[in-house]
Parts: C-alpha cells; structure tokens; sequence
C-alpha cells in the first residue's frame, strides 16, 4: 500500500516535492500548504486509495520553529484500512491555510477546534467559530505561550 | 428549554443558525420561527450539551450545538505532566467506560515508546475494555429508552451495570474511575476467583438482557417513536466522521478491532453488527448486538488467558514492583527516576487508535524525547459524532430531537476535552 501510494502521487504530481516519513510502521507525507487541497482531493477519489474518512485535523506548535505550527491530518482508508498523515507546515506571519472541509465534512469541527486553540486560519471554512472558548476569548490556549494556570480576568462571568 | 432573544446570543451563533443565504434578523426570525435554546442543563442532552435549535412551529429547520461546557483543556494539561500522570485524566474522558479509555492511552504510550505489554496484560486488558463496552451500552440503550419515555428498562440496565462496577472495584479498586492500565502493564492481577465470577455474571446477565430486550422490542412507542428518526446514509455517515456504533447502523461494515486489530483481537471470533436503515432503532439495535457480541468475547478471554507477569520487565520504561521499591536499590533508582522525570520515550509521533463503545477514540502524541509530551491530541468519537446531529435533525419534530441525541449517544466529557 505505501508503494502505491507513492507511486500514485508521484505520478499524479509530477511537478510537487514529497517528503515521505515512515516510522512506528505509519506513512507520513509532508507537502506544500498550496498543493493540499489537491492532493486531498486526489487522495479521497483516486481509485485504490480512496482515503474516506477524515478522523482527525490538529496542529502542533513547535514555538521556536521558523514555521511554528505544522498542521496535522489524519485520514483513514476503510477500503485499505490504511491509515496515512499529511503534514503542512505554517508560519506564524501568515497563520493560514486552505480548508479541506469541502473534501470531508468531518474535518469541519476538527478545523475549528485548531482554529480555536491555535489561531490558524482556514481559508474558505464554512463556519469558522471558536469550538470551545468563548467567542470573545483573545487568545488561543493550545499555542505554548499561553500560561497553564491561565490568565486571570480573561473569561468574564456571564451577566446577571 | 427557553425562548431566546436577540441579546442573548452571541451574533455569529446566530449567523449560523439563521444560514449564510439568510437575510432575516432574529427579530424577524422570531414572526413565524422561533429560536429555542435547549441545553446546557436540559436532562436529555446527556450532559452539558447545548443546542439552538431554530423552529418553524414542531419542525427544527436548523440546528447549532454549542460545545465547551464542559472543556477542561486536557490537552494543555497532559503537556505538562509526565504520561504516567496522565492515566487518571483518561478516566474523565468517556466516564461512562473509563477503563477502555485507560487501555487506549497505555496502548498509544507503549507504540510510542516501543515496548508492548505481557500477554496477560493485554489479555486483562480486553476483558476490562469488553466489560466497558458492556456498561456503556447498557447505559446508552436504558438512557434512549429513558429519553422516549420507557423508564423501566433504565433502571434494569443499570442494575447490571452495577454489578460490572463491582467487578471493576474488585480488579481496580475503584468502581469509576479506574486509572487501571500503567504503561507497560496493568496494576494488578485478576485473580481465577473474578473470573469465575464474571463468567456466572455473564451466564444470567443473556437471559438478563433478553427480558430488556422483549421490553423493548415489543414496544410499540418504543419502535414507533425511533423508526425513521434521524435517518443518515452510508456515504454522508463516513464523510460527517462516525465511527463505532452509530457508522454501523448505517450499514458500513467497520470495526477498529478487525480493521487494524490491537491486543488480542484477531484471535477472538466476534460478529460486527451491522444495520442498513441508519435511524435512531438501528442504533440501538447495533448496540445492543453489540452487547451479546462483547459478552462472548469476555467469555473467550477468560477461556484463553494465559498465565504470566502482567507487568514487563523493563526497568528503564515500567515502573517497579513496590515490594522491590522497598528492598532494592536498583528498583528505587528506577522508580525514583520514571516517577520524577517520565520515561522519555524517543523523539517521534504516534497515532493510536482503537474501539471504544462510543467509536474510534484515538491519541496522538509528539514527543521530543522528554519526560512529558510535546503535544497531545485526543481524537474522541463524541466529538465527531455530535457533529452529525445538525444535519440529522433538520427537518424532524422537536420531541425527535430528544431521540436522535440518545440514539448518537454523545459522552460530553470527551466532547469537550
């Protein structure tokens, strides 16, 4: 399956760089973040692959990095049941990257939960709210400068 | 349930309820709509769910559910404390079947530090994650019951749940929140008496659930109430993200226990209930064929488990016996240093996942090869799954609502995180 793979997305993508990671026996692909909605695209029609269900979108800050956040997704084969993560990396000055919730509607909450607790924007989402801070919340708590204990004052009370 | 004005609801709630194409205000909504908030505190959200539900008289036209209620950041919170700390938090997660949760973080943490557990272990490990799958079915087949309005099978459900619970207290010490599994291992052994217990538990707990079962199915409100409520298709079940039971009852054949099998799954003989129809009554029908499935498999792990240590010999990774602690130097090192410091897996990133009663609850974590990750993310099946209920609900009677979010069976503690 991961030779197929590959060989697939070489061949449909002739002209883009893939970083293939393999460890812990999973398949990780690291790409451009202007290539991503392709390559998901490709990767969910394509016959043989068909990469149905989107289990899972996340961001990792690596806070001193030059691209400080990589954006994470994971999506599953049930045809295959082979399991494969995309890598996008994402710079602070930009903070932004397309939406794959055109592709798989599950990704929707799971782009607004990363948006919610590590400011990344994604583009064209159709519903881009905080998932669980308030909508009023200035910061996003996932990201490392932010205090475990919090920051006091920051989540007012509701109003009697 | 309450009326809700314009000032109340923070704007871009509203936008989405209203619908981007919309041009009416919520004042105007309000003329022959009506903005209802149900929730956080309402008994059949399961916890502390909210939903704004926009109705034109009885039918809901949309829906918003409002997470968050009940978010305690754990993610944050598992970046600074070392991963053995981290067990008891897991309990929190679906607290409904904590030790299933348990299994699945010491499974992620052991792939990610690359040592696998004693078969025994892993054996005891099955059997605790079974029996949870059992408790969480209970209750999610008494609690739809309870929602539609048949109480008994409630209360009968969870007197069968209790006795799991005391055999949870037996084998854990704790009857919720077990904190069970260490990494490397399990904390303590079951002896052959709680087997042979569970097997006798298991023997009356069929005929038990078969008179559940005529309760229901003879039902007429019952059936009635669930058929062709909340329909969703194959194709829009797989894209929305359901795992677990609820993709099943819409006829996808998938199951994390066959389709990537973990511990000891591919050696048990189990049957994955499957429904075609995707309403509110398959749901609860895979459930509870789930249900008889898991029992038989908790009657082919205790048939099957082998003898041995359930702890691995590892002393870098697992922490020491407390009988050696207290008499070895070497022991006392160890522990001091996995105790203190973490176990410092090498540097790389895992993603873990298996079947538990609500779905596909899944760990990935980041380590730079520290005592604590570097970032955690719990994929949970609730979360996933309560995204579904917008769409299952448009155009269903408001009392429909009530059953569909049973039937989904959301856990809100792992929802919110």
């Amino acid at each position: 399956m991961k030779e197929l793979l590959k060989e697939k997305l070489a061949k449909q993508f002739t002209t883009v760089q893939f970083e293939f990671i393999e460890q812990y026996d999973e398949l990780t692909v690291k790409l451009d973040k202007s290539v991503l909605l392709n390559v998901c695209a490709f990767l969910k029609d394509e016959e043989g692959l068909e990469f149905n269900l989107c289990e899972d979108v996340t961001a990792i800050d690596w806070a001193t990095r030059k691209n400080r956040f990589t954006v994470v997704y994971h999506i599953f084969s049930m045809e295959n049941k082979f399991r494969l993560c995309l890598k996008v990396d994402v710079d602070e000055s930009e903070c932004s990257v397309e939406s794959v919730s055109s592709i798989w509607k599950a990704a929707n909450w799971a782009e607004r939960e990363a948006y919610d607790m590590y400011g990344i924007i994604f583009l064209n989402h159709p519903d881009l709210r905080r998932m669980y801070m308030p909508e009023d919340f200035e910061y996003h708590p996932l990201r490392k400068e932010f205090p475990l204990m919090g920051i006091p004052g920051t989540l007012p009370l509701p109003k009697k | 349930m309450q009326k809700l004005t314009k000032d109340s609801v923070h704007p871009k709630i509203v936008q989405a309820l209203l619908g981007a194409d919309s041009h009416i205000t919520i004042d105007d909504a309000l003329e022959n709509e009506m903005i209802l908030n149900m929730g956080p505190q309402h008994p059949a959200t399961h916890g502390v769910l909210r939903l704004l539900l926009r109705l034109d008289g009885e039918t809901v036209i949309a829906c918003v559910p409002e997470l968050g209620y009940l978010h305690r950041g754990y993610e944050k919170m598992a970046e600074n404390m070392s991963y053995l700390e981290f067990i008891p938090h897991t309990d929190r997660l679906d607290y409904i079947s904590p030790p299933a949760n348990n299994v699945a973080y010491a499974l992620a943490v052991e792939k990610l530090a690359g040592i696998t557990a004693p078969p025994r272990a892993q054996y005891i490990r099955m059997l605790l994650a079974e029996l949870a799958r059992m408790c969480s079915h209970l209750v999610a087949i008494g609690a739809l019951a309870m929602d539609v309005g048949a109480l008994t099978v409630f209360l009968w459900g969870l007197r069968e749940r209790e006795k799991i619970l005391d055999f949870f207290d037996v084998i854990c010490g704790a009857r919720f929140t077990t904190s069970y599994t260490r990494i490397g291992g399990v904390a303590s052994d079951v002896t052959s008496d709680t087997m042979k217990n569970i097997i006798a538990f298991i023997d009356q707990f069929e005929e038990k659930f078969d008179e559940m079962e005529r309760l229901l199915n003879g039902n007429r409100i019952f059936v009635e109430r669930l058929e062709g409520v909340g329909v969703i298709s194959k194709e829009d079940a797989i894209d929305i993200g359901f795992t677990g039971p609820n993709l099943r009852a819409s006829g996808v054949e998938f199951d994390l226990r066959r389709a990537t099998p973990y511990l000891f799954y591919n050696e048990m003989d189990f049957k994955i209930p499957t429904y075609t129809e995707g309403d509110c009554l398959a749901r609860y029908f895979v459930r509870a064929d789930e249900l008889r499935e898991s029992a038989k498999i908790v009657r082919q792990i205790i048939d099957k488990i082998p003898n041995g240590e359930v702890m691995l010999n590892s002393p870098k990774k697992v922490l020491p016996r407390k009988t050696e602690i207290y008499t070895k130097m070497e022991e006392l090192i160890h522990d001091f240093m996995i105790v203190n410091f973490g176990i410092n897996p090498p540097v790389g990133e895992v993603y873990s996942a298996v079947e538990n009663p609500k779905g596909e609850l899944g760990f990935y974590i980041v380590s730079k090869g520290e005592g604590h990750p570097w970032k955690m993310k719990i994929r949970s099946p609730s979360f996933a799954n309560i995204q579904a209920i917008p769409h299952l609900v448009k155009g269903q009677m408001i009392s429909d609502v009530v059953a569909i979010v049973g039937s989904i069976d959301p856990i809100m503690g792992e929802a919110d995180k």
